[in-house]
């Protein structure tokens, strides 16, 4: 048989169009598990409250942040506009905005720790076109860096500005590589994954083992006799930017 | 019928060879990208969308206005656009192509970038803008293709195309709200988060578009031997007077709600935008510039003496495309990002690389039309 120039594009075009069918139809048919993903409930949900009045007792600490990236592989990169950061400190005017007044204190210029929320409605999650970022049954939100594309729609989607990006390659902005945790590539995301590996092992966070003051206190806000329920019953708590309905599982203790 | 584009003189080649030059040029600091990552950008932790993206939503809009001129032919018999209707498809095929080249050369993980299509995640609007766009840009190569190679060959188109160009009309209206709900469905993003947003693209859209396929028509008149008549020119530029109108207005809308209810977010996102933060104003020059050349452009369309002059026509045109590339092209996208959700005013501009990918992805969009026009052009002629 004679196969036409014609005939032979007009052939790749079909196969092209039966490819695309055959991924539609695999997509639609699996998107019931995927969707499921977002919401995923079991029976613990992981999240933390920090008391700032011990965290202001030491000054200027950034013991958790040093215990974090350490552990993380987190880089230090010189230049700020390609910053890596999972927990970091921040002014308190910057994270409460509207929190206070020209008469109230004006929490004495202290800053406080912030890092990803781990949200009940994590709007990072439903934005990513790949499920590279995820949420966990036990409410902790994941990142895959070997799927994601680096479309940072997750960035911009994050209403607590918890998510950097590789702009350039991390690995030559390692002082030094645990070796049990993998280093990064340019070109994904990556945030705080509330020390998964560790609580694995039976583990508390890095952040939380290292804050000399025990200002963090991580548990299950599912389960009323952890310690995190205890101190959300007991006295005034504040989350960052509740009105917009993301319900982050970090609690600040004013 | 491809081969006419293969067919030219002197200046046709050199136009050819420039545009591949800069595509060249393009290519290069592409792999340099490819190379380094995006950090030879101007992209930073806080602003990390720029003038890709930016540029990708501006020519959505571009691609999505050929409805301005299929939608009056088809539905009401305007026949003044019967002879460019096919100018306004070609035009979007070129425009799709650039969308996706814009977002194709945002990605970190290019060569993931298929995980889109292998983990199709269906609450993701990226998902649901990328089926938009690959099925318009179907569309219109399917109807462009097959109207025009009717034409050539004398023949009349057959019918089963008719209900491919009428799916046309709703599906361009559905490339720019996808669009613009990548924007406004996220919270915490002040200036995107409004429910106008998808008819403020739309009404930029079909002035912006239209007011190039203004200038690509008087461009062809006096290039070559095609043209498509005063009458569709001047009803071009009626459409443009329209858009522009409703673009201006949604803008004063906006306004209205932010500076008249003092949220205080609301007011930042604006303020940042024509005045600047904490003394980083690197966005109002553009953004004034933008309104100014918006409101001259609109008076000199809004008057019918003026506007049924060819030259203030074709100089309205230029204020049009120029206002709407500053405002959507660049500050709508970039000024969502400041300040921050930590309050934080980072300023941004593209880099030289950046400049010069975004260049290579215009020259790209340039040849393609260079070739669609000269076809349409060859296959008029010969009849």
């Amino acid at each position: 048989m004679k196969v036409t120039r014609k005939d032979f594009l007009r052939i790749a075009a079909g196969s092209v169009v039966a490819a695309g069918t055959g991924t539609l139809v695999h997509a639609l048919s699996g998107s019931a598990p995927a969707t499921a993903a977002t919401v995923g409930e079991s029976k613990q949900r992981w999240g933390m409250v920090i008391d700032l009045r011990q965290c202001r007792q030491q000054g200027e600490c950034d013991q958790c942040i040093r215990a974090c990236h350490q552990t993380h592989n987190v880089p230090e990169v010189p230049n700020p506009a390609h910053e890596v950061k999972w927990i970091w400190n921040e002014p308190f005017a910057k994270v409460f905005p509207f929190q206070q007044s020209e008469y109230t204190r004006q929490a004495d210029g202290g800053t406080l720790p912030v890092l990803c929320n781990h949200c009940a409605s994590p709007s990072c999650v439903r934005v990513c076109p790949t499920k590279a970022t995820w949420k966990r049954g036990d409410g902790i939100v994941m990142m895959d860096y070997h799927r994601c594309i680096g479309c940072r729609y997750c960035m911009a989607a994050c209403p607590y500005g918890s998510r950097s990006f590789n702009y350039v390659d991390p690995r030559p902005h390692l002082r030094q590589v645990n070796p049990e945790v993998p280093t990064r590539s340019a070109g994904v995301v990556e945030k705080c994954d509330f020390c998964t590996a560790r609580l694995a092992k039976g583990e508390l966070p890095a952040c939380v083992e290292a804050c000399p003051q025990g200002a963090m206190v991580f548990g299950d806000l599912n389960d009323e006799s952890s310690p995190v329920r205890q101190l959300l019953a007991e006295r005034y708590s504040v989350q960052r930017q509740p009105h917009l309905g993301c319900g982050p599982s970090i609690f600040y203790l004013v | 019928m491809f081969d006419l584009a293969l067919t030219g003189g002197r200046r046709y080649w050199s136009w050819v060879v420039f545009l591949l030059l800069l595509m060249g040029v393009g290519l290069f600091f592409y792999l340099q990208q490819l190379q380094h990552g995006l950090g030879i950008t101007g992209l930073s932790r806080d602003v990390s969308w720029g003038i890709y993206i930016a540029q990708f939503t501006f020519f959505v809009g571009v691609a999505a206005s050929a409805v301005m001129v299929v939608l009056p032919y088809y539905l009401h018999d305007v026949r003044q656009f019967g002879r460019i209707t096919i100018l306004g498809e070609l035009l979007a095929i070129a425009a799709v192509t650039m969308c996706m080249l814009f977002i194709f050369v945002d990605m970190g993980q290019p060569t993931r970038v298929l995980n889109v299509l292998l983990h199709p995640t269906l609450h993701s609007l990226m998902f649901w803008d990328m089926v938009s766009l690959s099925g318009y840009l179907l569309i219109n190569a399917t109807v462009a293709y097959v109207m025009l190679n009717a034409e050539y060959k004398g023949v009349p188109a057959p019918g089963w195309i008719k209900p491919v160009i009428l799916l046309s009309i709703p599906w361009a209206i559905s490339i720019h709200t996808v669009t613009a709900f990548l924007y406004n469905g996220l919270p915490g993003r002040h200036l995107w988060f409004t429910a106008i947003l998808a008819p403020r693209f739309l009404a930029s859209a079909f002035a912006a578009g239209p007011a190039l396929l203004i200038l690509l028509c008087l461009l062809l008149r006096r290039l070559t031997s095609f043209d498509a008549g005063r009458e569709a020119i001047g009803k071009l530029g009626v459409v443009v007077a329209y858009a522009m109108a409703a673009n201006i207005f949604f803008l004063l809308l906006e306004l209205f709600t932010a500076l008249y209810s003092q949220v205080p977010d609301h007011i930042h996102a604006f303020e940042y935008l024509f005045f600047g933060l904490e003394g980083e104003a690197g966005l109002a020059p553009l953004m004034w510039g933008s309104v100014v050349l918006g409101v001259i452009a609109l008076v000199a369309l809004l008057v019918p003496r003026l506007r049924r002059n060819e030259k203030i026509l074709a100089t309205a045109a230029v204020l049009v495309f120029v206002s709407l590339w500053l405002e959507k092209g660049m500050g709508m996208i970039v000024g969502g990002f400041v300040p921050s959700p930590l309050g934080a005013v980072t300023p941004y501009a593209p880099t030289l690389p950046e400049w010069a990918i975004v260049a290579g992805i215009w020259a790209t969009g340039g040849l393609l039309i260079t070739f669609f026009y000269k076809i349409v052009v060859a296959v008029r002629a010969a009849n």
